[in-house]
């Protein structure tokens, strides 16, 4: 049953991951990086991380893509340019197709990835007392750090956003 | 080359989630997102395509977290979250700001820095 639950929530993962990139709408390609994201939080379940799901929801989901198709409407841009393809593009999209199968064939060889089912190991990230308790010690100040970097984001956002109108009315 | 059939033989049956399965997953979302960087000239849809890497990444740590029963990963991908939501107000920011001054988002139409 949980299988059936992979599959689909992968399914809907990466349809909507390659409807983000070939979408020509970007009203349309926001909603499918939405989608994309509601399938990731739906695998994050299966892998028993349930507050990693709640939070990816409510941050990805409900924030970031919200902010952008805020940002699509407000900038009400002009679909359906044309894709020109240049050569050095071309280029390296072929080196990381060649990256990309040969590091699958390394990872999928024998010898590696050779982890036990996860019934054995237990289940740390569906417990909300290991996050409180690695936040708090072990993790104390990435968490001051990121909390800072959230601060310096807001004040450089706001300053963003304000400095067009400031000039204007310097002139 | 014996060794390949040893090692596919003591595989469950391909159908049942495992390890793989995820770390296959996690690979293909980064390569759609990577792809997604490459061939789009829309500064707003390369952006999304960033997200798409950024949550491919995620899956990888709370695949490996979860598998392991470690802790770890699962932290980090905390501290990935807040940098992607940090990331995401500052270049949106930004993208306003351009459209703003240069009434477009298109990549290859923002040149001035070029010779």
């Amino acid at each position: 049953m949980a299988d059936l639950f992979f599959y689909f929530f992968s399914a809907l993962t990466v349809g909507s991951a390659l409807g983000v990139v070939l979408n020509r709408n970007t009203v349309g390609a926001a909603l499918c990086l939405l989608l994309s994201l509601l399938g990731t939080a739906g695998l994050f379940v299966l892998l028993n991380a349930y507050l990693l799901a709640v939070l990816l929801v409510l941050v990805y989901a409900g924030a970031v893509a919200a902010l952008f198709v805020f940002v699509v409407m407000l900038l009400d841009m002009q679909g359906g340019a044309k894709q020109r393809v240049n050569s050095f593009t071309a280029i390296a999209g072929m080196g990381a197709l060649v990256l990309l199968f040969a590091g699958l064939a390394v990872t999928f060889g024998p010898g590696q990835l050779s982890a036990p089912a996860p019934a054995s190991s237990p289940a740390l990230g569906a417990s909300l007392k290991f996050y409180g308790y690695q936040l708090f010690t072990t993790y104390l100040l990435p968490v001051q750090i990121v909390g800072f970097l959230l601060l310096a984001a807001m004040l450089g956002v706001i300053v963003l956003s304000r400095r067009n109108t400031g000039s204007e009315d310097a002139k | 080359m014996s060794s390949f059939a040893t090692f596919f033989a003591a595989l469950p049956a391909p159908w049942v989630v495992g390890l793989h399965h995820y770390v296959f997953l996690s690979a293909l979302l980064f390569v759609i997102g990577f792809f997604g960087v490459l061939l789009r000239k829309n500064a707003l849809v390369i952006f999304m395509s960033l997200e798409l890497m950024l949550v491919a990444a995620t899956l990888g740590f709370v695949t490996f977290s979860r598998y392991n029963g470690t802790m770890d990963g699962n932290v980090f991908v905390f501290f990935i979250l807040t940098v992607a939501a940090v990331e995401v107000a500052v270049g949106l920011a930004i993208i306003v700001a351009l459209f703003r001054h240069r009434r477009t988002v298109m990549v290859d139409e923002l040149n001035h820095l070029k010779n």
